[in-house]
């Protein structure tokens, strides 16, 4: 496997004061990287340099030999058309339906026939389980369906790298299994890169192929779910007994 | 152009002076950026007019610039056109020359208070929703996602808008000019002595192509201020509902005063 996103000591400063102090990782092609952290660790600010939403201070941030920080616009869009990005809150335009949402990336970026295009909504939305939904409009389904429908928007392009930003806060349990099943399921069969940024201990051990714990805007630990949970690092160690602690 | 901006310094200010050279520096900054705006909107009329999607978008945002807005604008300018008609035509009696009154209202009208209230009623009713729809928009990363998508706000959001400031803008003007005429005439007949057909004739009898013109142009440069401001404050919109608050009350603000000095500046390049 081959590096197919980099950060290199990338340090991100908000008015004076770092979220980002020097993070430094990488994923591999077709990993599952779970992103963990307490709050106010810049696990959102990493996603978002992905996209170039946000630019470091310093250092670097590569995708696919690609320096997304620096390279000109032309550029950007292509790394962007690469990429799918679930928001926290779904992000989904408030006056269009679920399946016009979905349809939305493919009917503005792409040449596709609208038959083309109605069979992969359909596609999309049949593997969120949301086809009963696609009539509806965001305002009337639930959270946990607007995420889901989030999701649909972001794999629709068939893009080979897709980032979380909390696919499952605030979501019931047997939701949250279901869509961490669903990121697993896209990594499995389609290929899919991703990184998930997430609170949800139980969901990241499983899913992930590698687990990243953020402290103080630094990368502690990048290792295995397995190696994870046995690690003696002492961060980590505290992070998983703050974890049990919320749990019980 | 990219929309979800990044604050121009990472640190914190070190002195009184940096901070105020800062905040002078942000100010010329989005003045370039929404100037961009602008000139960027104005670049993505043909994209609009040439894809299905953004047809449909435009003809949407026609029926709400010009048809949801007719209300409220028929009443301000009939209320302004009675006030006018009053003010003038006791002022016209005291010299026993109410047969001017058509001639007063209807110029005052087309060359100021027809375009004037037009502006300040899309500015009230148009602008502020754009700003605040935007805005919303914005502080729940709807723009990032369209960004990150690929899909420019500008082209899929801004200019529709925009154009269908531009295009009702004038006809509203001249609506606005008409129903004012009709209720200064209302005044004249009713309180003034004055009778519907003479006030009439005096109001077509002293009307010119160029007072029609400029206030028409007039009403065009409002329209594009409008919109411009509306959608760059919405799209500067940050810290959540307080900021989206904050955006739509500058941009009425803002609008207001634009509206104001740019009907002087206008006026004053026309009649000299």
């Amino acid at each position: 496997m081959s590096s197919l996103i980099e950060f290199r000591d990338v340090v991100k400063k908000f008015n004076g004061v770092p979220v980002l102090n020097g993070v430094t990782f990488s994923v591999e092609k077709g990993e599952v990287l779970c992103v963990v952290g307490p709050s106010g660790t810049g696990k959102s600010v990493t996603l978002k340099h992905l996209v170039r939403l946000l630019t470091p201070t310093s250092g670097s941030v590569i995708v696919d030999g690609v320096d997304i920080s620096s390279c000109g616009d032309d550029e950007l869009v292509k790394i962007r058309d690469r990429i799918g990005y679930l928001f926290q809150g779904g992000a989904l335009l408030a006056w269009m339906t679920v399946a016009e949402n979905v349809a939305l990336p493919l009917e503005e970026c792409t040449r596709l026939s609208d038959r083309e295009i109605a069979v992969r909504v359909r596609h999309a939305l049949r593997a969120v389980e949301l086809t009963a939904a696609a009539d509806k409009y965001p305002a009337e389904i639930s959270g946990g369906m607007q995420k889901r429908a989030g999701l649909a928007r972001a794999v629709v392009r068939e893009s080979d790298i897709v980032l979380y930003d909390e696919p499952t806060s605030g979501l019931d349990p047997v939701t949250s299994i279901t869509i961490n099943r669903l990121i697993r399921k896209l990594n499995r069969e389609l290929g899919i890169t991703s990184i998930v940024v997430t609170h949800d201990m139980q969901g990241a051990l499983d899913i992930a192929d590698r687990i990243l714990l953020l402290k103080g805007g630094k990368a502690v630990e990048c290792s295995t779910p397995a190696e994870f949970t046995q690690s003696t690092n002492p961060d980590v160690r505290e992070f998983l007994a703050a974890m049990k602690g919320e749990t019980l | 152009m990219t929309i979800v901006r990044e604050p121009m310094w990472d640190d914190a200010p070190r002195s009184r002076t940096q901070a105020l050279s800062r905040h002078l520096l942000q100010f010329l900054s989005t003045l370039g950026w929404t100037a961009r705006i602008l000139v960027s909107s104005f670049a993505a009329f043909p994209s609009v007019l040439l894809r299905r999607s953004g047809r449909v978008d435009f003809a949407a945002q026609l029926y709400v610039v010009g048809i949801r807005t007719l209300p409220v604008i028929t009443v301000v300018s009939l209320f302004i056109g009675m006030i006018l008609a009053l003010q003038v035509g006791l002022e016209l009696r005291r010299f026993n020359q109410e047969i001017y009154l058509g001639a007063a209202v209807m110029l005052t009208l087309l060359r100021e208070m027809g375009p004037f209230a037009c502006g300040i009623s899309l500015a009230a009713c148009v602008g502020s929703a754009i700003a605040a729809e935007i805005g919303t928009m914005k502080v729940n990363d709807e723009i990032a996602a369209l960004e990150i998508m690929s899909i420019s706000p500008i082209r899929y959001l801004a200019a529709p808008r925009l154009l269908a400031l531009l295009v009702m803008s004038p006809i509203l003007a001249f609506y606005c000019s008409v129903i004012g005429t009709l209720g200064g005439g209302i005044v004249g007949s009713t309180q003034l002595n004055v009778f519907f057909q003479q006030y009439i004739s005096s109001a077509l009898s002293i009307a010119e192509t160029k007072d029609l013109f400029v206030g028409l142009l007039k009403a065009g440069v409002f329209g594009v201020l409008i919109g411009t401001v509306s959608i760059a404050e919405g799209f500067g919109t940050n810290l959540g509902a307080t900021g989206v608050g904050r955006a739509t009350q500058r941009s009425v603000i803002v609008n207001f005063l634009l509206i104001l000095m740019f009907g002087y500046m206008i006026t004053r390049v026309f009649y000299r």
